[in-house]
């Protein structure tokens, strides 16, 4: 039964490989040198997908993108994420500390690209056995996103 | 004994031969077909895997009452838009936010007859925005917005009986028309004998105003016409852009036996109606305001919203017995005709005399010059009858059996459907010579040409609609789907492409190339501009509520779950209403809905988009609900569980999800 429910994701992932527009393609052409599965390091630590270099982020929590990043939580993460505990997707109050926030971002940006490409995304789809959607946001969404589960794991 | 059964039997196929004598003089051979060498026809209609086709085609739905979506030229059907009928499919017309849609002064009427779609214009030419679309039982138009293909608004008309001389618009979507095809007495309901038709009963043309912005339609005037059957119509183009022409049958006034009592007359009417002027007379006070009841259907929404009913009590008239000014004027045509068609300049006005001999072709120059010389034969309830001689253009010779509809190329040339001989003629517009002629499978009704009925048709195809099968697919009982046929019309000979069955009865239909379409289509429903009102847009905010019988469940959905997914606490003798949203953000990702006995449809949702459906559970006991569109790997699963208790049981009403 396991094997079949393997089965049904490869073929999941290979038909809506298309999805979501941006995939890892943009890594290809960042010059950098390549490394596990094609990736550079910069990928394989801060993800695959439309933010491809560090970004500046001060240490102390921008309100006005918190708030922000709590109403596109609510609104488009919710339904599959709790802060504690596993639901259809991981946890996520502690995983600003765990991921980077470029990390965060990509996956946000790029799900069905880094399900299909990164080999943490992979391990989540294993794990989870759900191709996490593409909810429709930009990068400024994102980033407020990061600013919200930043400022979770700080204060929890 | 025997003999006389012989003789039956002879007679039978005598019978019998005849008829199959007739089929083949009037349809031709299949075998005869003019074609391109198979290889070549399939290379022209041949879109690769993945690739887009060059056109949009919208094809009406007759008798199905929808408007079915074509990638032309390969003929790939895109979707089946709901319009004037039901759709269990998506839940269009079961659902709260679409059953509004539905409503008339005659009540809930869940179907109708779709005619003839006819796209928004800027200029005279296709702009993509909107689609309008005729019902001729219950006289309605209908608008689609090209965004979401998505019926958006339905106008009934007052005082009109089968409208279908509609939905035709004017050069930049100033107006839609409608008009009676059967005359009626004017008057609301009014109970007059049939045989005083004559003295009670009129036609009525209508002007739907539209608003450039919303596309919102409203009944901006009508004109009450002498009791013929107005049948077709067209707006003007470039000189004519200020006119509108409708062609009428039974000037005869026949309210019985038409097909024998309306045939009489040589000549009825194609009506110009000079439309700019006649809104004028109305801003000037020359209408009168009369009782009326109509319905107006359409959403209160920007984005998605749902579907309200308005009432409308009245209506402006304008009554040529009744205004001075001329406005309107009749041009003499033979016989009983049938199409009224603009070639791309506006200069030629082409009537279908269905049973007429020729093609009469009338000059818009010629027809100005004999209103400014006043040659007018007589006047028929204060309408000028300009004199045949002065309007016409010229008469094609020989055009077949049973001329019906024209569609232009823009390159000089007409191109004329003619029904019982079954074949398509091409005629010069400089000559007015037929130049080739090509048959039809079977018994042609509309033509179109691929962005056709604008001041700039991109002629590369032309679709014929026909109204019988017969032999053309692999038989599919006593009544076979009807066909359309695809011709390459690019250059001197038409050829066959294609052939293949359609939905309904396709009536007219209209391409536009895709690319003016194909940017604007949304891919989703923008969550954070969900304004319909039940809308959840926090999945936090799932819950049920009671309000004395009402129940409403307000329901999110994600891939692979409901939530909520058990609910107990509903009664019998609830009304349960499932306010659904699908939480997804995703082009394409659908989730729908069904509850086991319900009697009610499925919805479907799409990604953002919330939808009501309304149940009334008649027996105790647990009610699995489930996911109707397969959307992931764990679709199986993505089920839920309502519990119904008695109606006088003491369960409280609880929600929960993962507990």
């Amino acid at each position: 039964m396991k094997s079949l429910l393997t089965l049904l994701f490869s073929i999941t992932l290979i038909f809506t490989a298309c999805s979501g527009g941006n995939s890892g393609q943009q890594a290809d052409s960042s010059g950098e040198p390549e490394q596990e599965q094609g990736l550079s390091d910069f990928e394989m630590e801060h993800g695959i997908g439309p933010i491809t270099e560090r970004i500046d982020i001060s240490d102390d929590i921008d309100e006005d993108l918190r708030v922000r990043g709590q109403e596109i939580f609510e609104m488009k993460c919710e339904m599959c994420h709790n802060m504690e505990g596993r639901m259809v997707g991981p946890a996520l109050g502690d995983v600003a500390e765990r991921r980077s926030p470029e990390y965060l971002m990509n996956m946000v940006l790029n799900p069905g690209g880094m399900a299909r490409n990164h080999p943490e995304g992979q391990k989540l789809v294993q794990e989870y056995m759900t191709v996490m959607p593409f909810q429709n946001v930009t990068e400024e969404d994102a980033r407020a996103l990061v600013e919200y589960l930043r400022d979770y794991s700080m204060n929890n | 004994m025997s003999k006389k059964k012989n003789n039956k039997l002879r007679g039978i196929l005598f019978g019998a031969g005849f008829v199959a004598l007739a089929a083949f003089l009037f349809t031709g051979c299949p075998s005869d077909q003019r074609m391109l060498q198979s290889g070549d026809a399939a290379q022209k209609v041949y879109v690769a895997p993945g690739d887009h086709d060059e056109f949009y085609g919208f094809f009406s739905g007759g008798y199905s009452g929808q408007l079915s979506v074509w990638g032309l030229p390969s003929a790939r059907m895109l979707k089946v838009i709901p319009v004037f009928s039901q759709d269990p499919e998506t839940g269009y017309g079961y659902s709260e936010e679409t059953k509004p849609l539905f409503n008339t002064s005659y009540g809930f009427i869940p179907w109708d007859d779709s005619h003839h779609p006819h796209i928004s214009q800027t200029e005279g030419d296709s702009d993509g925005r909107w689609i309008f679309i005729n019902a001729n039982n219950t006289p309605r138009i209908a608008r689609i917005d090209l965004t979401t293909f998505e019926t958006k608004e339905i106008l009934e008309l007052p005082n009109t009986g089968g409208n279908h001389a509609s939905s035709y618009v004017t050069s930049n979507t100033e107006y839609v028309i409608g008009a009676t095809r059967f005359s009626i007495p004017y008057e609301k309901d009014l109970d007059v004998p049939i045989n005083s038709y004559s003295d009670e009963f009129r036609g009525a043309l209508s002007f739907i105003q539209v608003d450039q912005e919303t596309g919102m339609m409203e009944m901006d005037f009508q004109i009450v016409v002498p009791p013929y059957n107005y049948d077709l119509g067209r707006a003007g183009k470039g000189v004519s852009g200020d006119w509108v022409f409708f062609t009428t049958y039974n000037t005869e006034e026949a309210h019985t036996m038409l097909e024998v009592n309306a045939s009489r007359n040589d000549k009825d009417f194609i009506a110009a109606v000079n439309w700019k002027k006649a809104a004028e007379l109305v801003r000037n006070g020359h209408g009168k305001t009369m009782d009326a009841e109509y319905y107006h259907n359409h959403y209160n929404g920007q984005n998605q919203g749902v579907a309200v009913s308005e009432v409308k009590n009245e209506v402006t008239v304008l009554d040529t017995r009744e205004v001075d000014e001329n406005f309107i004027y009749y041009l003499p045509t033979p016989k009983s005709p049938h199409g009224v068609d603009l070639d791309p300049t506006g200069e030629y006005i082409v009537g279908g005399g269905k049973l007429a001999t020729v093609i009469p072709v009338h000059s818009f120059s010629n027809m100005l010059e004999a209103i400014e010389n006043e040659e007018f034969d007589e006047f028929i309830d204060g309408i000028p009858v300009l004199n045949y001689d002065a309007t016409i253009a010229g008469e094609v010779e020989n055009p077949g059996l049973g001329p019906l509809h024209t569609e232009f190329d823009g390159k000089g040339y007409a191109y004329t459907s003619v029904y019982i001989s079954s074949e398509i003629v091409k005629w010069s517009l400089d000559t007015f010579e037929v130049v080739d002629r090509i048959d039809s499978y079977y018994s042609i009704g509309h033509l179109m040409i691929t962005g056709g009925d604008t001041v700039d048709p991109d002629a590369q195809y032309m679709v014929g609609l026909t109204k019988t099968a017969k032999d053309r697919y692999l038989p599919t009982g006593p009544k076979q789907n009807h066909p359309a046929q695809l011709y390459d019309i690019s250059g001197d000979k038409m050829e066959l492409l294609l052939d293949f069955p359609t939905i309904g009865e396709p009536h007219y239909a209209q391409a536009i190339r895709a690319d003016k379409i194909k940017d604007n289509v949304k891919q989703i429903y923008e969550m954070e501009e969900n304004d319909h009102p039940n809308a959840i847009t926090r999945i936090s905010d799932n819950r049920v509520e009671r309000n004395g019988r009402d129940v409403h469940i307000y329901m999110g959905a994600t891939r692979s779950h409901f939530r909520p997914d058990n609910i107990e606490g509903v009664k019998v003798g609830d009304t349960v209403y499932l306010h659904l949203t699908n939480m997804e953000q995703e082009w394409d990702v659908v989730h729908g809905i069904a509850i086991k006995g319900s009697t009610n449809s499925e919805i479907l949702v799409a990604p953002g988009q919330t939808k009501t459906i309304k149940w009334e559970p008649t027996r105790t006991g647990i009610y699995p609900f489930y996911c109707t569109a397969f959307c992931s790997a764990l679709h199986q699963e993505m089920q839920g569980y309502i519990r119904v208790s008695a109606p006088d049981s003491n369960v409280d009403l609880k929600w929960s999800t993962n507990e």
